[in-house]
């Protein structure tokens, strides 16, 4: 009888690193899968980037304008700056594409849910492995959009190799954080069929609070304050101005643990939230 | 006169199925309001740190933004709908069914669509352009309005001559479903007078996808900027523009055989 509780032990042991192992197997499989697959998009996901420069370039020549019209410089933002903010503006939004609350919806209503619910892993794993994989193409693909944007608008750029440590953490660290906002916010799908005007809301908060729309310094300060409150900062203004900005290396590593803050209540909520949705939750279709 | 009345029962028959769908009404209302309030917040920041962009006050600049709504809503209404069906049809073979009715094809396959709720940025784009012209001292001159209207409609036509063009690119290329969003995107620049953007950015939303004309232009009128050479030009590239639409529009055709409808 003294000698079952250890093996037990043991096998649990083994069990959870098996279990470890597994689910980076998962990882690295769903990755190459998504790589592969985007590459052969690579026309669509071009056009797709494409599109969203129009927004950052319209920032730009906006405040370009107005920085220019009062010799050089908006509340001590230069135009190399503006420049430099908006072109890394590009690869941060694009890290910022997640698996979005609004499909959950759709993977409610077309039943691929049932499929995902077969599987030994929650769905969360599946969609954070697929768009981690996806944005290694992303980021191969925006370097010479990088170049181009950098030739017309000259931007002034002069990281230490510190910043540029931070920043490459920092862009990973703002896809998991938006990552779990958009997926517990998608966890509404399942109690309500219009959850399109809550998304629209959270959005629109969203550009307005986290750096989107202008460096949050242009803000006034009641915005700044409110912002400081909340997580959306940190998943677009925070991983641009380690880059571009001039924060100190402490003000760098508060940046990074708040993010992992940020990321361990996302998680929280979403576990919470999807314990009580699956129980919810009754299979349409297949 | 026959088109005209094909256009109308076309009218119709969509305002009739889209009435159907009042939430969708809703729906649209929020969004417009956000998109509205998104619009009036970026303006209220600009000027809360400069006095004038680019010569433009913000009186002005609302007005840009309401004439940008008011055209995005007419785009969206009529144009876009049309366009992305005819793409659709396109890659799946179902333009036959409009190339054998014994009227003119162009005609047909821009007049089919209509999303009535979308007029929702119509009146709202109005509305937002009501407002920026009152706060505006001088008023608006009766051949200023003249101008105005005439600068509107011709860039609703360069808009639309803009999407056939590019729809009709489907003849070729299969793959087209970002094109609405790169269009969105683009459209966007329009909140802006054209003035303000770098040449090849300016010369590109002006004559390669003609927002300038569409947004700026009726701007310009309203704010007794416009020179009668900038709407002689607006005259003169729309009709070649038209010209040269139809001509491509006849070109893309004869290289469709149709995929087994």
């Amino acid at each position: 009888m003294s000698v079952q509780p250890t093996a037990i032990d043991l096998s649990a042991e083994l069990h959870e690193s098996g279990r470890l192992r597994s689910l980076a197997a998962l990882y690295l499989a769903t990755m190459r899968m998504a790589i592969q697959t985007q590459i052969q998009y690579r026309a669509a996901n071009y056009f797709y980037m494409l599109g969203m420069i129009a927004e950052p370039v319209i920032y730009l020549v906006v405040w370009t304008t107005i920085a220019k019209q009062q010799g050089g410089s908006v509340q001590g933002l230069t135009v190399g700056y503006f420049a430099a903010y908006y072109i890394v503006w590009t690869l941060v939004r694009n890290m910022n594409v997640v698996f979005g609350a609004p499909y959950w919806e759709h993977r409610i209503r077309e039943g691929e849910l049932n499929r995902d619910l077969l599987r030994p892993v929650l769905p969360l794993h599946y969609d954070i492995a697929y768009f981690a994989g996806w944005k290694i193409v992303v980021i191969l693909f925006w370097i010479p959009l990088a170049v181009g944007l950098s030739l017309v608008f000259e931007p002034t750029l002069d990281p230490r190799a510190f910043e540029i440590l931070v920043f490459a953490v920092a862009i990973w660290g703002a896809y998991l954080l938006r990552t779990m906002l958009q997926e517990s916010l998608g966890m509404l799908c399942f109690w309500t069929t219009r959850g399109a005007a809550i998304f629209d809301l959270y959005m629109t908060t969203e550009l307005l609070l986290s750096g989107r729309l202008v460096p949050l310094p242009l803000m006034p300060d009641w915005v700044q304050d409110i912002a400081r409150f909340l997580p959306f900062q940190y998943a677009f203004f925070f991983p641009i101005e380690s880059l571009v900005g001039d924060l100190s290396n402490a003000e760098l590593l508060r940046g990074l643990a708040a993010q992992l803050v940020w990321i361990v209540i996302g998680l929280a909520i979403f576990r919470l939230a999807w314990k009580h949705a699956i129980k919810r939750y009754s299979a349409v279709g297949g | 006169m026959n088109a005209f009345r094909v256009t109308w029962l076309f009218f119709k028959v969509g305002v009739l199925n889209e009435l159907q769908y009042r939430v969708n009404f809703v729906v649209q209302l929020f969004q417009s309001a956000i998109a509205l309030t998104v619009g009036l917040v970026v303006l209220a920041l600009v000027y809360s740190h400069t006095d004038e962009l680019n010569g433009w006050s913000q009186p002005e600049l609302i007005c840009v933004l309401g004439i940008q709504i008011l055209m995005g809503g007419a785009i969206k209404t009529y144009i876009q709908p049309n366009m992305t069906r005819l793409i659709d049809d396109i890659r799946e073979g179902k333009l036959d069914y409009a190339l054998t009715k014994p009227e003119d094809a162009q005609m047909l396959v821009s007049v089919r669509e209509v999303r009535i709720w979308q007029v929702v940025d119509l009146v709202s784009g109005s509305i937002v352009l009501g407002v920026g012209l009152s706060q505006i001292a001088e008023g608006v001159g009766g051949l200023d309005a003249l101008a105005f209207v005439a600068a509107l409609v011709l860039g609703a036509v360069m808009i639309y001559c803009f999407w056939l063009v590019i729809a009709t690119v489907a003849f070729w290329v299969v793959n087209m479903w970002t094109v609405v969003e790169l269009f969105d995107g683009i459209y966007l620049t329009g909140r802006f007078p054209v003035g303000i953007y770098p040449g090849w950015l300016r010369y590109s939303v002006t004559f390669l996808v003609p927002i300038a004309f569409a947004v700026t232009v009726p701007a310009e009128a309203l704010t007794s900027r416009l020179d009668w050479q900038t709407l002689a030009l607006a005259v003169g590239f729309a009709v070649a523009l038209f010209a040269a639409t139809r001509w491509f529009w006849r070109f893309g055709l004869r290289n469709y055989t149709g995929a087994s409808a």
